[in-house]
């Protein structure tokens, strides 16, 4: 192993970036195998329609979560805008089904708020090739945007966190304030037909998980395949020395700006299937309080391992959906406490806790 | 559940219980189950169900703001299933599967803009928060105006939860209309009400008329803030009726002497007893069949005499306009006499052509 | 014209409110780059002091609420904070939490609904656009300035903090103990925060979501100013009350929110330090 690029606390690993490597490869494609089957094959047959909805759901914000452990586990940007991304993939996505489904007339929030024709912005999204690369396009767009313009500044850390909240409090406003072009503060809902398939059949919902999940696999391993390659360990040098980067010659700016352009294309994948499974999209997703439950839960997953991340996004989403149920009052002094407890007792979440397990493990034999 | 929400689900239980105890629907007693929407319309549909998937209840109360009732429209139209909502709305709606309790535009603003032209007050100025209820309901005012002699003398929405009023009051005192229309919602009321009673520019001299500020409401803003201006709703706690007498007494002996009722918390006091009655005329909880029975239940509640219209599910309701106390409470000052019929798109207004 | 003259005090009276929420924040952002989320929910416990102390009197309300919130900081950067000093991101998740329960706190203390807090009534009336309880606000920014301006430069408590602001490791090496300065420094900023919330039940509600709505700009504002600085901190909240001010006038409150904050990013771009700052060569 090479040298452990940060100081290290004793009997702590250091950051390298991955669950610490059991034994090669082998292990790995088993876990992830099993893991495979119990997503694909066991869940849908277990779980009841309602429940398994609900589980593609916590694999939508999975996937999101996926991209900030890129972005700030691997990268070290923590952002708070993520809901921005999820927001135009989920929009584009949205927008694309409310034409399929007015069949040429207008949309009916557009009937209600009086708007006489279709926008000029709208059009474009009736075609569904159109509308699914905007789903990618339109954050990537945005992320390479913001980060030329903010990472070249060099506002790092605590005021990227920041300006990343008050951009995604401005996009709220401005969503919420146009009415008739993007349904206000309703969102976009009541949607009938994906490509197709009548979105509330149990069928469809059950095609639904299985594409969730395997959107979520395949992006897993392309995530991990970059943390592994040579862009990879770049990234984790600029998480933790960016000055030395620089004067190694390399441009952090552009690393930062690519990963974060990863991490919103990938954000703005897990909006467009949000859509279709839950059934709406609001722009209360787009602000900062969802952005802020989901770096949260990375963290309570594990935000140096991105198995972790996805972990801690259906970990969360359980706790959220049993707590909301049995316990309403003592949910949001749950979340706080578990925010608190992670930070100062675990700040490598779940996944550092398992590792720490099996470093002890083989420490003994 | 954020705030107000709490309130109408209390006089929901309140009604459960008092059928509960008269012997129940169809000799079965009523089992409440209360999910939290938590303010989050993807919540409201994902409880909603789950409410009707996993629960299988026979029939489901709730939603708070019109993005709820929209996020929630679909998983009942979808899966067959009946929601009462109990608030005032903008209308422009009539789900087969949701009956509406609470008033709707023809039955609120319009009776409030006649109540205007009554007094006088032919310069009005629109405030509204930034969401679908007051751009719909100022359409509606701009076509009563023009349609009346009246005038619009300026249309400003803040954001949802904006709470600097400064500059929107100074654009108001500029324009000096004769009232002032306002449907703000939430806190933004607090600040708005605050900001203008710092002005010194009394009800008498320029009313605010409200539609979303009831009893419980102007205690948050204040009552000397509030006091001397009007609302319009179907509802208050001063109401004159026998009904009204044992619901206020009821409320307050099973929550706290301190609490206030308000339209809201009557509307979905009344949709459980409605809802009731139609599953008696039915004979069943099964949801065609009580649809059908609904139509044409009538019952006497502490608003006076509610009748479900089989057309589009709304209610006949009284309008009342109300003038805020100094004690908090709401005195009527004019009704519509009687119970007003639903129009949800305002068919029968003649100047309301073009709005839908 | 009249009222786009009108729209200079009230900017200005923006800006104090401004002023009074980011106050406490330049201090505890600035002096020891901790983000502390629950910088509103101080505000908020200032607030609720106020209704609290409602029948006692306004003005008793005021260093009250100082030393209920400024108390409420010093548990929290005694147990929670001190651990993580130099880790601006872990603070501000970890801050936030704080916040969630506080929020909660304040629902199961007080109820969800706002309560009524009764404007003293020697601040009734107002003089020409400017109401008297917007005057008392601008006077209450103008007076915590000054205050905090004499204790950072006329006291050796105060110079000692800014010694520990320019440079920790050498103020330490002077003998100088920084913990007991950060105890401090929090200590006032919280508490800055609570007379803000005091302020704040003369023109807004108050409620447990009453931080909530003030902490964004609350940020902004010390970002823009630059870190601990206090002439930043009141330019800026001068500045971005009159942006405000006058955006609202010329086009409608949302508008000028997004105005705003486009105008506070494009300036980060320019001067990402904020308006001022301490020069250094050192690597952040």
């Amino acid at each position: 192993m090479t040298a452990p690029a940060m100081p290290v606390r004793p009997g702590e690993a250091p950051p390298d970036g991955t669950v610490r490597r059991w034994r090669g490869p082998a292990a790995f494609a088993a876990v992830f195998s099993a893991v495979a089957v119990l997503a694909l094959v066991a869940a849908p047959l277990l779980l009841e329609p309602f429940r398994l909805g609900l589980l593609a759901k916590y694999l939508c914000y999975a996937i999101v979560a996926l991209g900030i452990g890129l972005a700030w586990g691997q990268g070290g940007m923590l952002t708070l805008g993520q809901g921005v991304f999820f927001g135009l993939g989920g929009y584009a996505m949205g927008m694309y089904l409310k034409l399929n489904d007015a069949g040429g007339d207008l949309p009916d929030f557009m009937v209600w708020s009086g708007v006489e024709k279709l926008p000029a912005l709208w059009k474009p999204f009736g075609n569904p090739v159109f509308a699914l690369a905007m789903v990618v396009v339109l954050p990537v767009a945005v992320a390479l945007l913001l980060g030329t313009l903010v990472f070249r500044q060099r506002v790092r850390g605590a005021y990227f966190a920041i300006l990343t909240q008050a951009l995604a409090a401005a996009l709220v406003i401005l969503l919420v304030g146009q009415q008739g072009l993007t349904g206000g503060t309703n969102g976009l809902t009541n949607f009938f037909d994906f490509f197709g398939h009548d979105v509330a059949a149990d069928e469809t919902q059950r095609g639904l998980y299985l594409l969730v999940a395997a959107v979520l696999g395949a992006l897993y391993l392309g995530a991990r395949q970059l943390v592994r390659s040579r862009f990879g360990r770049l990234l984790l040098a600029v998480r933790d020395g960016e000055d030395r980067v620089r004067f190694l010659g390399y441009d952090p700016a552009t690393v930062k700006t690519l990963t974060f352009a990863v991490s919103a294309g990938m954000t703005g994948i897990a909006g467009a299937l949000f859509v279709p499974v839950v059934g709406i999209i609001s722009p209360a997703l787009l602000g900062v309080v969802p952005s802020l439950e989901l770096v949260v839960a990375v963290a309570v997953g594990g935000r140096f391992a991105l198995a972790g991340a996805v972990l801690g996004a259906v970990v969360m989403g359980y706790a959220r959906t049993y707590f909301s149920e049995e316990l309403p009052d003592a949910w949001l002094y749950l979340q706080g406490a578990l925010f608190v407890l992670v930070m100062t007792l675990a700040p490598r979440g779940i996944a550092g806790l398992a590792a720490n397990l099996v470093r002890r493990r083989e420490a003994r034999t | 559940m954020a705030i107000s929400e709490v309130t109408v689900r209390d006089a929901e239980l309140l009604a459960i219980e008092e059928i509960n105890a008269a012997g129940g629907v169809l000799g079965k007693k009523l089992e409440p189950v209360v999910e939290d929407g938590a303010s989050d319309w993807p919540t409201f549909a994902e409880k909603a169900t789950k409410l009707i998937a996993q629960d299988k209840v026979a029939t489901v109360f709730g939603g708070w703001t019109s993005a709820s009732r929209k996020a929630m429209l679909p998983v009942f139209e979808k899966r067959k299933a009946l929601l009462w909502y109990p608030v005032q709305y903008e209308g422009l709606e009539s789900s087969p599967y949701i009956f509406y309790t609470g008033a709707t535009t023809n039955q609120q603003i319009v009776p409030g803009l006649d109540y205007l032209k009554e007094k006088g007050k032919k310069k009005l100025f629109l405030v509204g928060s930034d969401y679908v209820f007051p751009r719909t309901a100022n359409k509606i005012i701009k076509a009563y105006a023009a349609a009346n002699g009246m005038e619009i003398l300026g249309e400003e929405y803040t954001p949802l939860g904006h709470t600097e009023y400064s500059t929107l009051v100074n654009k108001i005192v500029e324009a000096k209309p004769d009232a002032v229309f306002n449907t703000l919602n939430g806190d933004s009321n607090v600040a708005f009400f605050k900001q203008l009673k710092s002005t010194g520019i009394g009800a008498d001299q320029m009313p605010v008329m409200s539609v979303s500020v009831a009893e419980e409401e102007v205690r948050g803003i204040g009552v000397d803030n509030v006091a001397g201006h009007l609302v319009a709703w179907n509802y208050y706690q001063t109401t004159d009726t026998p009904a009204n007498e044992r619901f206020v007494a009821a409320f307050k002996a099973k929550y706290g002497a301190d609490k206030v009722t308000s339209d809201p918390m009557e509307a979905g006091y009344n949709a459980v007893y409605l809802w009731a009655e139609a599953v008696r005329k039915a004979g069943t909880t099964d949801v065609e069949a009580v649809k059908k029975a609904a139509g044409g239940v009538s019952l006497d509640r502490p608003e006076g005499r509610v009748t479900i219209d089989g057309d589009n599910q709304h209610v006949y309701k009284t309008a009342r306009i109300g003038v805020v106390q100094p004690d908090g409470q709401i005195k009527e000052v004019w009704n519509s006499g009687e119970p007003i019929k639903p129009d949800p798109y305002l068919k029968t207004y003649s100047w309301a052509g073009g709005l839908v | 014209m009249e009222g786009v003259l009108n729209q200079l005090p009230i900017g200005l009276s923006i800006g104090a409110v401004l002023l009074l929420i980011a106050l406490g924040l330049t201090f505890t952002f600035g002096q020891m780059g901790v983000v502390n989320m629950a910088h509103g929910e101080f505000i908020m416990a200032g607030a609720y002091t106020a209704y609290l102390l409602q029948g006692v009197g306004f003005l008793v309300a005021l260093p009250a609420a100082f030393v209920v919130a400024g108390l409420m900081g010093l548990v929290l950067e005694r147990t929670l904070i001190r651990r993580f000093y130099g880790r601006p991101l872990d603070t501000l998740l970890l801050t936030w939490g704080v916040s969630l329960m506080l929020q909660q706190l304040a629902r199961d203390l007080f109820g969800a609904p706002n309560v009524q807090v009764a404007s003293p009534a020697w601040l009734r009336g107002g003089i020409g656009i400017l109401p008297y309880n917007r005057l008392f606000i601008m006077a209450l920014a103008a007076a915590s300035v000054l205050a905090i301006w004499a204790y950072m430069n006329k006291t050796g408590q105060g110079r000692r903090m800014r010694a520990v602001m320019q440079n920790r490791r050498l103020a330490a090496t002077s003998g100088i103990d920084t913990g007991r300065v950060d105890q401090r420094t929090f200590f006032i900023g919280s508490g800055l925060a609570g007379v803000a919330g005091v302020a704040l039940t003369l023109i807004g509600p108050v409620g447990p979501a009453l931080g909530t709505y003030y902490i964004v700009d609350a940020f902004l504002v010390v970002v823009a100013g630059g870190l601990g600085q206090l002439r930043g901190a009141v330019l800026a909240a001068a500045g971005l009350g009159l942006l405000n001010s006058y955006a609202e006038f010329w086009s409608d409150a949302s508008l000028a929110k997004v105005v705003v904050f486009v105008a506070i990013i494009g300036f980060l771009q320019v001067r990402p330090q904020g308006l001022f700052f301490v020069r250094s060569r050192a690597l952040t």
